[in-house]
């Protein structure tokens, strides 16, 4: 179960890159193997502005769907629309072309509530 | 005593050792969970049970008498050839349930596939699903689906919209959330009144909703309101209730429309007294995945072979629960299947003269009506199997006696349009043949 | 990849309109008896279509022949055991075929005036009464489609019964063993749904509502047996609580076989429960309907009933449309009287006698079959069922094979697979619903196909996950068809996969 250093985490399994004022969000390794075969990503509006803990898309497999939760407060900036046509990458790729949002964070404190590597990897000990 | 233990084969010998293997002493004891004194001592009150051939008797015995029939307004007698009930009655598809295991439902699932394609080709639209219950309900799902895709309160309805259409419609929708508004129709063609209708469209507008033919049996123009509907981000929806018309008229697909919706009984499905019939819907690729109802894709089997599955699942409640399309499980599959018949057996030449078959017994009905001065014709814009005749004489007088000679000669209009007092709807299809229509015009020519 | 050798009468069938030739026809119309008119003549051309473009021409040799192949790729009752819970395929008896297709009924226009349809109108109000009767409530509506057009109707019911008393109610209480159709009806119906957790024997207990039930609750929606095939054994006591602070209990009918003519429904404090024709009373599944999903109500609800409503007055039958309380109509017409018409006769047929021994061997045979298994499935709620029981694939997950690896074993050993990971409670669940129209013979064969699966899962756990092998399709690729949806065939498709929808 890959779960690099270098990103911050949610309990719901959404992974965040921070970049600045910027974040990209994705799901991590752990959710996209119970998910299994990604069929379809349904992807936010441009431009929409959701609040901590709002789900602006998700993510199905054949049997199941997934929302995606927002991990902080902001607007949306970029969608992944390769995701489209391949929304295998996030099978293939969770952390890197399976990418599936940039936002634009309000209030960076909020950031500091998210968890480290260690903190989900634990979180996952415990859960299983 | 004994009729129904051929439905129950147990024998009093099994009985006993199923009991034994179980550890069960008696019937009673697999009944422990239900608390004792809700437990019935006695008997349900019901009839005492008949034979096989006492049971025929009875049916027979208050079978309903028939009639040549002029009726329609949503349900219509068409020839139904008789390799349909030969062929549904096969019961591997009849006895058969949802088609979720696809390597023992390929019969099911291919037929399904092959009506999904002549739908679209029938409604020009792009995607089908499997079906819904009616065309009443096919309309509500289809606004529902609108509200899903456009988030606002107003649905503009024209009047000339199947009036039982329209109160499904009432009670399906949340008046919290939903507003109708009824566009009327013109006094004089019995179109709806588009001018009147693209006043009332604004950055409010859900839906619009047409039906064409309409209930009048006028064929609607449609064109232009595609454009007036999109420019202010709505859906427009066209519905109709008799879909042979579609063998000659152009179809709603080709005049923008975003959803397609309708009664398919027309399809050789038995009128079997209001149902079960078979509810249309379509739509656009675009908006699939907000489509309601079962849909089945094609794809490969791990050797490569083609075959066909329930797919887009998670867009239904067994997967999507309270966020699902639609709430819909069991929908109208053997009727599906019997459209699906229907349609492969008449094809592309069949369906076509079956149409102007039906347009031109219909324009022969009306020129002999008009003859013989029982009354006027309400509605003159073009019309395709059905048409609105305002009687001098009070309708249900002119009916009764009409009855008397063996003869169902229309419906009348004023339990559903007030302002309609003495007309009648008079529906013909290829199943009245020219003496029928000549005998009805004959009894007529007399009543006065 | 061991291939298919094909035995005999699995024939293969494209398309129709594959088979389709320019030129065949199949088809044979009344004669022309009266001018044929050029449509141009009274309709505007841009109104008129054109060719109707990829429609196939067949003869019907060709559509009796398609059709007959198709059928020959299905299973259906009438071909084995179907063991699907909550689906009750018991099998359909012919008779009602029969009936339904005497032709005054069949043929019979839903606007014939009330006087000559006296038939009809019988059939459908005699059917409402010996169906309140079996539920133990007042009133009985047709008019819904399906059980799911009868869980929406019940819930407009209740809503416009809350609203008549002034009151605006937000939300539903749904177990988690519910079937999806309770929670998506309670949505449609504008509610918001709060699940209640089942306990230890599976039940739904009175604390787990207690804890729950308040002024803003306008319902609890139960299945009663449940889809774990459990007895609610404490729906007295809930019905109590629910009503005490003025809600409603809405019982989900479908598996109402368990039941007849050993308790009534409404004794047990349910105020409006939906039936599944096509389930308990034997109608056909037709492949995915039509169904009927008749709704009774207790006297509270009765104002608020579609309508018409059919009533006998004087001896006479009629429709009755003055019902100002009504919540309005949930279909056009009066209901699936097609289908009403052979449930009346199957109930006519069984007597009461017939319907409560039915209910009897249901859950004998569903304890026969819990029994015979448990040693070799795993039993998450090791006690007596009903009408239907529970297993998992927990014993075999050591040797890596699933729930669904041994339904399409079954496949192979010509069997219709239980219903499959559903309730959602158990993980891996395989729910089995034998009926009581299977005997013991059915039902020992079964056995025996089942614990050798249950050996071949630990000695050659190959076999399941390869299977099914002998049928016509293997196991299909359903990601491709969810990603890449190719939903119909087009004109301009040649190939197989040509012409997908982008």
């Amino acid at each position: 179960m890959k779960i690099p250093n270098d990103l911050l985490y949610t309990e719901t399994h959404e992974w965040v890159r921070v970049e600045d004022n910027q974040i990209t969000i994705g799901i991590t390794d752990y959710a996209q193997s119970q998910l299994k075969d990604v069929v379809y990503v349904e992807l936010p509006e441009i431009g929409s502005i959701y609040k901590k803990g709002d789900p602006i898309g998700s993510v199905e497999s054949v049997k199941t769907v997934s929302d995606i939760f927002s991990p902080v407060s902001g607007r949306v900036r970029e969608t992944n629309i390769a995701l489209k046509d391949q929304p295998d990458l996030i099978n293939k790729d969770p952390y890197g072309k399976g990418w599936i949002v940039r936002m634009e964070v309000s209030d960076k404190k909020e950031l500091l509530g998210l968890l480290s590597a260690k903190a989900y990897e634990d979180f996952l000990s415990k859960e299983n | 005593m004994g009729n129904f233990h051929r439905y129950i084969p147990h024998t009093e010998d099994e009985r006993k050792e199923m009991l034994q293997s179980i550890g069960a002493s008696c019937i009673e004891d697999l009944f422990e969970s239900i608390p004792r004194e809700f437990r019935l001592l006695t008997l349900l009150n019901l009839p005492e049970p008949l034979s096989e051939s006492e049971l025929l008797n009875y049916f027979k015995n208050i079978e309903p008498p028939t009639f040549i029939s002029f009726l329609g307004g949503g349900a219509y007698r068409h020839f139904i050839p008789s390799i349909v009930p030969k062929l549904v009655s096969r019961s591997e598809f009849y006895t058969a349930y949802t088609p979720y295991q696809a390597e023992i439902s390929q019969g099911t699932l291919q037929a399904i596939f092959e009506y999904q394609s002549l739908i679209c080709q029938l409604t020009g639209m792009e995607v089908s699903n499997a079906s819904m219950y009616d065309g009443a309900t096919s309309l509500a799902e289809a606004v529902l689906m609108a509200n899903r895709i456009t988030k606002r309160p107003k649905i503009i309805i024209s009047k000339a919209i199947h009036p039982e259409y329209r109160k499904v419609l009432e009670t399906y929708i949340d008046p919290e959330v939903q507003k109708i508004i009824t566009i009327p129709y013109k006094e004089e063609t019995g179109e709806t009144d588009k001018d009147i209708l693209f006043d009332n469209i604004d950055e409010d507008l859900n839906a619009v909703i047409i039906q064409s033919p309409n209930f009048f049996g006028v064929i609607e123009d449609l064109t232009e309101v595609a454009e007036r509907v999109h420019e202010k981000g709505g859906i427009f929806i066209v519905c109709f209730s008799e879909a042979i018309a579609y063998g000659i008229l152009a179809p709603p697909g080709m005049f923008g429309a975003d959803i397609v919706s309708g009664e398919g009984q027309s399809l050789g499905i038995p009128l079997s007294y209001g149902g079960p019939h078979l509810g249309i819907f379509t739509t656009r690729e675009k908006f699939v995945r907000n489509m309601p109802g079962r849909l089945v894709g094609e794809t490969f089997d791990i050797e490569g072979r083609r075959g066909f599955v329930l797919t887009l699942a998670t867009r239904e409640q067994h997967i999507r629960r309270e966020r699902a399309t639609s709430n819909i499980c069991t929908n109208e599959g053997l009727c599906a299947l019997m459209a699906t018949i229907f349609l492969s057996s008449l094809g592309k030449e069949g369906l076509k003269e079956l149409a102007l078959m039906n347009l031109s017994k219909t324009e022969y009905t009306k020129k002999r009506i008009l003859e013989i001065n029982v009354g006027k014709l309400r509605f003159l814009a073009p019309t395709f199997n059905e048409f609105v005749i305002e009687l001098k004489d009070n309708p249900e007088e002119v009916l009764m006696k009409l009855r008397e000679k063996g003869i169902l000669g229309g419906l009348i209009l004023k339990p559903y349009f007030p302002e309609l007092d003495r007309h009648i709807l008079i529906t013909v299809t290829e199943m009245n043949s020219k003496e029928e229509i000549d005998r009805f015009v004959e009894v007529l020519t007399k009543i006065l | 990849m061991e291939k298919i050798i094909p035995k005999g009468l699995i024939q293969d069938e494209p398309l129709i309109f594959e088979i389709s030739k320019k030129g065949r026809k199949g088809y044979s119309l009344p004669r022309w008896d009266v001018e044929k008119i050029d449509p141009l003549g009274i309709i505007p051309k841009n109104l008129l279509r054109g060719e109707l473009e990829g429609f196939p021409e067949l003869s019907e040799v060709d559509v009796v022949r398609h059709f007959t192949r198709l059928s020959q790729w299905n299973y259906g009752v009438e071909t084995g055991l179907y063991p699907l819970g909550s689906c009750t395929m018991k099998y359909n008896p012919q008779l009602n075929e029969e009936i339904a297709k005497i032709k005054g009924f069949m043929d019979l226009h839903p606007y014939t005036p009330e006087e000559l349809c006296q038939g009809a109108l019988e059939i459908m109000y005699e059917l409402q009464n010996l169906l309140a009767e079996i539920v133990g409530m007042d009133k009985v509506t047709l008019q819904p489609a399906a059980g799911a057009h009868g869980e929406l109707t019940g819930m407009l019911m209740i809503k416009a019964a809350l609203k008549a008393r002034g009151e605006n109610r937000h939300k539903v209480l749904v177990p988690d063993t519910a079937h999806g159709t309770n929670c998506s009806t309670s949505t449609i119906a504008s509610f918001q749904i709060v699940e209640i957790k089942s306990n230890e024997r599976g039940v739904i207990s009175p604390e787990a509502i207690s804890r729950l039930m308040d002024t803003d609750v306008s319902a609890v929606m139960i299945t009663n047996p449940n889809t774990l095939g459990f007895f609610e054994e404490h729906l007295p006591k809930i019905a109590e609580i629910v009503h005490q602070k003025g809600g409603f209990v809405y019982c989900d009918g479908a598996n109402l076989n368990a039941l007849m003519g050993k308790v009534k429904l409404g004794s047990l404090g349910v105020d409006v429960v939906h039936i599944n024709l096509h389930k308990t009373f034997s109608t056909p599944h037709g492949g995915g309907g039509p169904g009927s999903g008749p709704v009774a109500v207790k006297k509270e609800l009765v104002p608020f009933l579609p309508v018409p409503v059919i009533e006998k007055v004087d001896g006479n039958y009629r429709l009755n449309y003055d019902r100002p309380f009504s919540i309005g109509k949930v279909k056009a017409f009066y209901g699936n009287f097609g289908v009403a018409l052979k449930a009346y006769a199957y109930i006519l047929s069984m007597g009461a006698e017939g319907l409560k021994t039915a209910a009897e061997m249901a859950v004998l045979n569903a304890n026969y079959l819990l029994h015979k298994l448990k040693p070799y499935y795993y039993l998450p709620y090791d006690r007596p069922c009903m009408h239907e029981c529970v297993f998992s694939d927990r014993f075999q997950e050591k040797y890596n094979i699933t729930t669904l690896d041994i339904a399409k074993r079954l496949i192979d050993y010509g069997y219709h697979p239980p219903t499959i990971y559903f309730p959602l409670v158990v993980r891996g669940a395989i729910m089995i619903e034998p009926t009581e129209t299977e005997s013991k013979d059915n039902l020992d064969r079964f056995i025996e196909v089942m614990i050798q699966i249950a050996k071949e899962a630990q000695e050659q756990p190959e076999l399941l996950r390869r299977a099914p092998q002998k049928v016509k399709v293997r196991r299909l690729d359903e990601v491709l068809a969810a990603r890449r949806p190719k939903l119909r065939w087009k004109p301009k498709d040649k190939d197989h996969m040509e012409g997908e929808i982008k």
